[in-house]
């Protein structure tokens, strides 16, 4: 357990990890989330921090991205992030709530405010969005925040 | 245990005819806007189902909406008891973005009030689990306590709860004369509380026949569940993200992250009361050794008109130069952690280069901890639920954003 063990496993997987100082970076296709994610919770990190998904209209994709952080003392200051892009007219990555419990309502937080589909979560129902929320899911860009003119009546 | 135990255990369950649902809430059902699903076979609690997001303002979506650092006074509305530990973090991650330290005398003021306000979110968290078991002398000691604090604050940020002192390269004010007697005064009272604390309630037969086993979390169950804050570590995990080295300047202080083996509910309390020592004996250590000099840095001082520069160095006051606001944040991303009274909470800048983040996210303490309404109850009776709900220091603003 060690980020020299989890930079090596991970480049054995072919992949291409980025250590950015406080963060251990390495972007995967959707197929190959959960597998990662195993190697992850092998390598010591026994829980999420963060799920998130980045609307990137320009490129039409979105990316989740997935913090996981370690309770352990060799890992504290390095968290590891994985990133996945999926198209934005069809945003679905598996679940990972297998990999990691605390998925539960990161991965119905993500899916109610920016639409991700996380295939196989057991509840992927409104969570702060009220039930009969429609439109379009409010982390997204194409979503406009109202705002309210100021009015001054003057006599 | 395995994952799928843990996992089963987790998930909402409707229950047969035999079960009965209560709802408690929306309304204050004891800490206030949310809503739990209770689910009863008989006395026993089968299930729970938090509903949260009763006070659910997008904030994440606001903060992009506006220049980088109005988010500060943004993000502090999610934990208003506890403003400077929840926008650190914010800070932290526009520091790194930016490229900018802040002088050693703002850390020292930072650290001093951060442990300022993790006394007194801890002592409403204490108050709150007072008045769950309907210990309504608790709730009203801890709440009035909590003044000195809060008027301490408000003596050295100029606010009572509203602080925004933490800005990036440095902080907005420096230490008001006669500060460090006032705090240590502060301190006396407060040690001398906490005693009376202990014999009022800590000890108090009918609170300990309460608390004491209730609600129990092992140290594997916390871990993968990710909880945070005392609640961890009254499971005997030593985790705490001042601990990282990142912010403040708890690497050069001497103080000691308390632990507790047993995971129960009065564990929980009790690591409280800890803490608010040890936040005691960093403030007295800050107090002494803290340095001379800038409280903010070097490059953004320049920013400041020189006419005004003097009067602002002399008096410690900084007012915002307006090219301060429009800051230009450079492309990338960054993360920043930082211990809150209630737990870590977490920061995701993303910047496109322009004056307003690209995408912000924050994932609170409260959030991390939501899982635990589901975890813990199922089982106990139902006169232990608001127990364990009160044990938690759950804060719903702070988990609906």
């Amino acid at each position: 357990m060690s980020v020299e063990d989890l930079l090596r496993r991970l480049e054995e997987k072919g992949l291409e990890p980025v250590d950015r100082g406080d963060v251990v970076s390495v972007a995967v296709e959707p197929h190959a989330l959960r597998e990662v994610a195993e190697l992850l919770v092998e390598e010591g990190y026994d829980h999420l921090a963060s799920v998130e998904g980045i609307d990137r209209p320009g490129e039409d994709v979105i990316e989740v991205v997935y913090h996981a952080e370690s309770y352990s003392e060799e890992l504290w200051g390095k968290l590891a992030e994985i990133r996945v892009r999926v198209p934005r007219g069809e945003p679905r990555v598996p679940s990972l709530i297998d990999v990691w419990p605390n998925a539960l309502f990161l991965e119905r937080e993500t899916w109610d405010l920016m639409g991700v589909v996380f295939e196989g979560h057991p509840e992927l129902r409104r969570l702060l969005m009220p039930p009969d929320w429609e439109g379009p899911p409010p982390l997204r860009k194409d979503y406009k925040v109202a705002t309210e003119g100021v009015f001054v009546v003057v006599e | 245990m395995s994952s799928s135990v843990m996992k089963a255990r987790l998930l909402s369950r409707e229950g047969d005819e035999s079960v009965y649902e209560v709802f408690i809430g929306p309304q204050h059902p004891a800490s206030g806007h949310m809503r739990f699903i209770v689910r009863l076979q008989g006395d026993v609690i089968v299930g729970v189902d938090p509903d949260i997001g009763w006070v659910h303002r997008t904030m994440e979506k606001l903060a992009e909406t506006k220049e980088a650092l109005k988010a500060i006074p943004l993000f502090e509305r999610m934990t208003i008891i506890d403003s400077q530990n929840v926008t650190i973090g914010y800070v932290r991650a526009l520091e790194k973005l930016l490229g900018v330290e802040p002088p050693p005398r703002a850390r020292y003021l930072r650290t001093l009030l951060s442990e300022m306000n993790r006394i007194a979110s801890h002592l409403y968290g204490m108050g709150l689990s007072g008045i769950f078991v309907n210990h309504s002398t608790m709730f009203m000691w801890c709440f009035g306590d909590r003044e000195v604090w809060i008027q301490l604050a408000e003596e050295l940020t100029g606010a009572r709860l509203t602080h925004a002192y933490s800005i990036p390269g440095g902080v907005r004010r420096d230490l008001p004369q006669g500060f460090a007697e006032k705090a240590r005064k502060a301190i006396r009272y407060m040690r001398r509380r906490l005693e009376e604390y202990r014999k009022i309630f800590f000890d108090n037969p009918q609170v300990r026949a309460r608390y004491e086993g209730v609600g129990v979390l092992k140290s594997h169950e916390a871990r993968r569940l990710g909880v945070v804050g005392p609640n961890l570590r009254a499971s005997g995990v030593r985790y705490d993200a001042r601990l990282l080295g990142d912010y403040g300047v708890y690497d050069e202080l001497d103080f000691v992250v308390p632990t507790a083996e047993e995971g129960d509910a009065m564990a929980r309390l009790l690591l409280r009361g800890e803490e608010i020592r040890q936040s005691m004996r960093i403030i007295e250590q800050v107090l002494e050794r803290i340095p001379e000099g800038p409280i903010l840095a070097e490059k953004y001082l320049r920013l400041i008109p020189p006419k005004l520069r003097e009067p602002a160095l002399k008096e410690g006051r900084i007012k915002f130069p307006g090219i301060f606001a429009n800051l230009k944040i450079p492309e990338g991303e960054a993360v920043a952690r930082a211990e809150m009274g209630h737990g870590e909470i977490f920061y995701h800048v993303v910047s496109d280069g322009s004056k307003k983040p690209y995408r912000v996210r924050v994932v609170t303490p409260s959030f991390r901890n939501v899982v635990l309404f589901r975890y813990l109850p199922p089982g106990h009776r139902f006169m232990d639920f608001p127990a364990i709900y009160g044990s938690l220091d759950y804060f719903p603003p702070e988990s609906d954003r």
